[in-house]
């Protein structure tokens, strides 16, 4: 699905991180952790395409990304769902079409009652005719969640998903995002918070990868 | 073609992708005032073309179907002299008409310069002869060399030394007209461009989470490009409107007026300014595109 080969990448006359190497295959749950500043933000961007790595190759679903296009990206990203720790939503739409939005962007109809379900699995029904910014922490992150989730994308990215929320709130995070990995879906999870990891490897069989000293390592079990 | 359908289609719409773009800001007070603005000098800009061309055309063609015949002669000589010239027209090919000034319209020649009630006929004035031409007009060395062996004291002015500048000078008016409505349509697209870059600028969340949910540059781009085009369209046809109806204001054609009560629009040339609002929104379109199509670029 998605796979960096020996990729670096270097940001204001600095490298980053270099020589990283990671494959994502269909179906497989991922944790990327490492401590603030080491580069997880950045890997993710990497592996949809908002950033271009200065050494190696990323391939998103086969394809070398720098053969690729922006629009040839925007489209391979239709297959990416995306959760950030920000969010980022339309402040001026409510939640329901903001959760819609890929569906409109790729000029897809999605039937109403599927969008009612997915607002219902996040439980945000009551919530759909909100604008985001009347939105909880929480809220908002399962709002991003749908929305991420609404083109059933085959791969998750989610950036510090728990970030902004409490402990009960980031473990119901973490269930529908384990959820959706027993859907068939390669979920990767970028983290700093050690506990969420450790919940859910009694759930899922999770890999987690560790981004220190700009390398890339396999952790071990004192997690 | 395919260019006007895709402006069709982007007229048309795609309201859902429109709501994408938050709908208010002052880049849209922005666009339609200078659009207005912008038009309502366009109009005023084809009104001056136009009426400079009619000059020029006007003044082109009396002026050379037209010369005159002075004699100056002693009193006593005058009458002599002009009917001999007459006499010496008459018998011209390609003069259709010969005819002396009476004193009246002399009179009103001179009423500019000297006031009314001149006493013509006590003053030393020369006789002026009206000479209207027919078919290739006549030969005007072969005409003077005439006159001067039978009318000594005749001077023929066939209005080559002035009608040329005049006409000049209405064609470079006209000239200076186009290059005004150029001037004003490169403006609005320089003024929307500068509008439509403030609220790419002002919009960077909404372009980071469409592209973030997979949205082609392309896709971005033609929210902000409808938007702007509608917006000059509508100020484009408010200041169209504004001109017109200033236009009409003006006085109409008199005899005193001259050139400047001249300037308006006749017969079908009123629907001349009725392209000035779509011109308007096709250069905002361009103008659109290209800055929203460039911004994304460089925000990628």
């Amino acid at each position: 699905m998605i796979e960096l080969d020996n990729v670096a990448y270097s940001y204001g006359g600095g490298e980053l991180f270099s020589s990283v190497t990671l494959s994502l295959p269909p179906g497989s749950f991922h944790f990327l952790t490492g401590p603030s500043g080491a580069g997880k933000t950045t890997l993710l961007k990497l592996c949809y395409g908002e950033l271009t790595a200065t050494a190696g190759q990323v391939r998103l679903f086969g394809q070398d990304t720098r053969s690729l296009g922006r629009d040839d990206i925007a489209q391979l990203r239709r297959r990416i769902g995306v959760v950030h720790q920000d969010c980022q939503f339309l402040d001026h739409l409510p939640v329901a079409e903001n959760i819609a939005l890929p569906l409109t962007v790729a000029g897809r109809d999605g039937a109403p009652e599927d969008l009612e379900d997915l607002l219902g699995w996040v439980g945000l029904r009551r919530q759909a005719g909100q604008l985001p910014p009347e939105l909880s922490g929480g809220e908002r992150q399962r709002a991003a969640l749908a929305r991420a989730v609404i083109m059933s994308p085959d791969v998750i990215l989610a950036d510090e998903p728990t970030g902004n929320v409490d402990w009960d709130m980031s473990q119901r995070l973490l269930t529908l995002l384990i959820e959706l990995n027993r859907m068939g879906k390669t979920v990767l999870i970028a983290t700093h918070d050690l506990s969420l990891i450790r919940a859910a490897k009694s759930e899922v069989e999770a890999r987690v990868l560790r981004l220190k000293d700009r390398r890339i390592q396999a952790a071990g079990a004192n997690l | 073609m395919e260019m006007l359908r895709r402006m069709l289609g982007l007229l048309a719409g795609d309201p859902q992708a429109d709501r994408a773009v938050p709908p208010t800001g002052f880049t849209a007070r922005l666009t339609l005032m200078s659009a207005a603005a912008m038009a309502f000098l366009a109009v005023f800009a084809l009104a001056m073309s136009l009426a400079t061309g009619r000059l020029a055309d006007r003044w082109s063609e009396e002026l050379a179907r037209t010369s005159t015949l002075r004699i100056s002669a002693p009193a006593d000589q005058m009458q002599a002299q002009t009917a001999a010239a007459v006499e010496v027209l008459r018998t011209t090919p390609g003069v259709a008409e010969a005819r002396p000034l009476t004193a009246e319209e002399q009179r009103a020649l001179l009423e500019p310069w000297f006031g009314p009630d001149l006493p013509v006929e006590t003053l030393p004035i020369p006789q002026l002869i009206e000479i209207i031409e027919e078919g290739e007009g006549y030969d005007p060395a072969g005409l003077r060399a005439r006159l001067q062996a039978e009318v000594p004291g005749a001077i023929l002015d066939d209005h080559g030394r002035w009608r040329e500048p005049l006409v000049q000078a209405a064609g470079r008016l006209r000239l200076l007209a186009w290059v005004s409505i150029g001037l004003i349509a490169l403006t609005t697209a320089a003024m929307i461009t500068l509008a439509a870059n403030a609220a790419l600028a002002a919009n960077a969340q909404v372009i980071r989470v469409m592209r973030l949910v997979g949205a082609r540059d392309v896709y971005i781009a033609r929210a902000f490009v409808r938007r702007f085009t509608l917006r000059a369209l509508v100020g484009a046809a408010v200041g169209t409107v504004l001109g017109l109806l200033a236009v009409l204001a003006l006085p109409s054609t008199d005899v005193a007026g001259g050139f400047l009560t001249g300037l308006g629009f006749q017969g079908w040339h009123w629907l001349w300014p009725l392209t000035i609002p779509p011109l308007a929104a096709l250069v905002s379109f361009f103008a659109t595109r290209q800055a929203a199509l460039r911004s994304l670029g460089e925000q990628s």
